[in-house]
């Protein structure tokens, strides 16, 4: 089952309120995303650290056969 | 600690560089394993692939056990620096380089400062 981006969006929204998220389709199939999210909460983070906040926030939709997003690409960082 | 646990810890603690992969280092089965496995070889580390597709417990307990929900997973000297994207962007920003100097792996600087180039 696809997912859309502004459904991702929403979903990273409750997680990060006042982050710079964005989306990019990269197949146009639903399927593959890449996910820019740029927050104040990853400062002082390692980039693992900042990735595993992302993931905890899409709440397992990554995971395994079942998960409703295939392949998700991350960038996270702290505002400049 | 499971039986699975163990293995894990096995495999991290006997080999200096271990990649968790979709397929094998020779012919990786999926292109985000594809794109790690073809830096590790393009550089020239010396690195243990783990075929996660040919052992179902090591495939859900590596996510477990590094607390990612995606493969591929590496591990240097027995610690997770990451998956694709991290991996990816370290390539390309030289991170890689300095982590695996500093841990004391051995790797082709030419070849690294190529792909480099080749992304400039």
């Amino acid at each position: 089952m696809a997912m859309e981006a502004h459904d991702i969006e929403a979903l990273l929204r409750v997680s990060f309120p006042d982050a710079r998220i964005t989306i990019t389709d990269l197949a146009g199939d639903g399927n593959h995303y890449a996910a820019e999210v740029i927050d104040e909460s990853f400062r002082g983070l390692n980039r693992v650290q900042q990735q595993r906040a992302v993931y905890a926030a899409l709440k397992g939709k990554m995971d395994g056969p079942a998960g409703e997003l295939h392949a998700l690409a991350l960038t996270t960082k702290a505002p400049d | 600690m499971s039986d699975v646990t163990t293995r894990i810890q096995d495999l991290i603690d006997s080999n200096d560089v271990v990649l968790f992969m979709k397929g094998t280092k020779e012919m990786p089965q999926c292109g985000f394993s594809s794109r790690v496995a073809g830096v590790l070889n393009y550089m020239a580390v010396p690195y243990e692939g783990i075929n996660v597709l040919s052992d179902a417990d090591i495939r859900q307990g590596i996510k477990d056990f590094s607390d990612w929900p995606t493969i591929p997973q590496l591990y240097v000297k027995g610690e997770f620096v990451g998956g694709c994207d991290i991996i990816t962007e370290m390539t390309l920003s030289g991170e890689l380089d300095q982590l695996l100097s500093k841990k004391g792996v051995t790797f082709d600087q030419a070849a690294a400062d190529k792909i480099r180039e080749a992304n400039a």
